[in-house]
């Protein structure tokens, strides 16, 4: 069982009427030669891992430069007290996600979905959803394989890192993993989890990847913010019908082509965008002390 | 081959932060150096490009390759301090970094060794911590780190490959991919085989002790 495409991962969840998460369950099991348990298991653990970063960073972290931190602590003090206007699962997915971004700024454990600075953004929405959809561990378990199996996709059709392609490889990766995978969960069909995939990344298009002081910091704690919380509003949309009118697959290749034509300034190096503002450069220059 | 093989490439790894690709990557490159080295090591010289010599104190790219060369996984949180440890270890290790245009954005070049030998190895970070060896001591390969493999320089001469291989078989090893480089005609050839299970010592010194064999090493996962 293989698929290099979304066209070709939705055709084998319907021709063997299974979900995507199962799909992408089989393939791994069929090509590293391993068994269910030991595959589940080792996604089990990289759960456990996003939960506890997800805790960690809620209780507030500092970085070492101190540049991010206990922004995640504000937000769930905010929702505590007042009724967030983006309503409580956006604003506790973004709390989330910059919670897990927070951690991996300040060199603590995190799992990489698909790299580290976009790591808030799957974890973020599923321990969002969680309270709602109050899903079974397997359940969240298999989150993890359907946002997998098209974070798959983009990774062997695109590119997943910020100095290939942008944040829109990232950020914009992770959050439509995230959009596919609630889909699933809320008992959506697999073609709807392809549309709400296919709308986010279309909203991420073009983003760049300016760190400043090239540090994975600012803006991407934000980033992850931003990312979750469209992810849950692209869910939202494929649940109720809405399509996207460019085939997934093809918002893909768009991404793909951007990316490759982004200038080096905006692709992780940290010399371009929101690096290459005053503030910016300042923040570079006392951090490395070359002021 | 596709280049993301595993939907644990994709989900994971679980790692130490910042950078899946600065951070995670770095160790993994610096990781298969050591094993392939697989000496005791005393110094290394490590060259950066591209955005890996742009951002690598802000990733902490250096704490991270030092990390590897102590044989780190990603997960290890004594990463922040790997300088001390290293230092600790008599392990004295240099960064410069490199304009030179690369093809990838995220190259890294290790020179490592001890007073006896060294090695040179250049490596890619191609994103969510995955990595390729692109080059060993001036031959060019293609290797990613997630298969058990063996490196074999030998002789270039016929029959080297075959007795390599009938040793594999006799031990059960199954090839998953395999490639041979040459520098020239007849001189010195280098075969990186991708295997399916790790190797075990003994099989590691019969090939050692086969004709035309030079030098072996592995990659372990």
């Amino acid at each position: 069982m293989n698929f290099r495409t979304v066209e070709e991962l939705l055709q084998i969840t319907k021709d063997e009427e299974i979900s995507i998460s199962e799909v992408m369950i089989r393939r791994e099991m069929d090509v590293k030669d391993r068994t269910y348990e030991e595959v589940y298991e080792e996604m089990e653990n990289n759960l456990t891992v996003m939960e506890e970063a997800i805790e960690r960073g809620i209780n507030g972290v500092e970085s070492v430069t101190g540049l991010t931190g206990g922004d995640a602590v504000k937000v769930q003090e905010y929702m505590k007290n007042q009724t967030p206007l983006a309503g409580h699962t956006v604003l506790d997915a973004a709390s989330k996600a910059m919670a897990t971004n927070e951690v991996n700024a300040a060199m603590g454990v995190i799992c990489a979905t698909p790299t580290a600075g976009s790591a808030g953004c799957v974890p973020g929405v599923l321990f969002a959803v969680k309270e709602q959809l109050q899903p079974t561990r397997e359940e969240m378990v298999r989150f993890l394989f359907t946002s997998g199996a098209f974070g798959f996709v983009v990774a062997n059709n695109a590119m997943i890192s910020g100095a290939a392609g942008g944040c829109q490889a990232e950020v914009g990766s992770a959050g439509a993993m995230a959009s596919a995978a609630v889909v699933e969960m809320a008992g959506g069909t697999p073609e709807q989890s392809a549309e709400a995939f296919a709308m986010t990344l279309k909203n991420m298009l073009g983003l760049v990847c300016d760190p400043v002081a090239g540090l994975v910091e600012v803006p991407c704690v934000k980033r992850n913010a931003g990312g979750s919380s469209l992810a849950v509003v692209s869910a939202d949309l494929a649940l109720a019908g809405v399509t996207s009118r460019i085939p997934c697959d093809e918002v893909i290749g768009a991404m793909y082509k951007i990316g490759q034509t982004m200038p080096v300034e905006l692709r992780e190096t940290g010399e371009g965008g929101l690096a290459d503002t005053p503030t910016g450069r300042f923040m570079r220059d006392k951090i490395f002390g070359t002021a | 081959m596709v280049k993301f093989n595993s939907v644990f490439d994709v989900i994971g790894p679980v790692m130490v932060g910042p950078s899946s690709s600065h951070t995670a990557g770095a160790v993994r490159i610096a990781k298969i150096a050591r094993d392939l080295f697989h000496q005791p090591m005393t110094w290394a010289t490590i060259y950066l490009y591209g955005s890996f010599a742009k951002t690598y104190k802000g990733h902490g790219t250096d704490l991270a390759l030092i990390g590897g060369l102590l044989g780190f996984d990603t997960n290890d949180t004594r990463m922040r301090q790997a300088d001390e440890l290293a230092e600790e270890k008599g392990l004295k290790v240099s960064f410069l970094e490199d304009s030179a245009a690369t093809d990838h954005p995220n190259t890294v070049r290790m020179q490592v060794g001890n007073e006896k030998e060294s090695m040179e190895l250049v490596g890619i970070s191609i994103g969510g911590g995955k990595v390729e060896i692109k080059e060993l001591n001036g031959f060019m390969l293609q290797l990613s780190g997630n298969h058990p493999a063996i490196l074999v320089t030998h002789n270039d001469r016929a029959g080297a490959i075959a007795s390599v291989a009938q040793i594999l078989a006799k031990y059960k090893v199954n090839i998953a991919h395999m490639e041979v480089n040459r520098k020239d005609l007849g001189k010195e050839a280098l075969m990186i085989i991708e295997t399916d299970q790790n190797m075990d010592e003994i099989m590691m010194r019969e090939l050692k002790d086969t004709p035309y064999i030079n030098q072996v090493s592995k990659i372990v996962t």
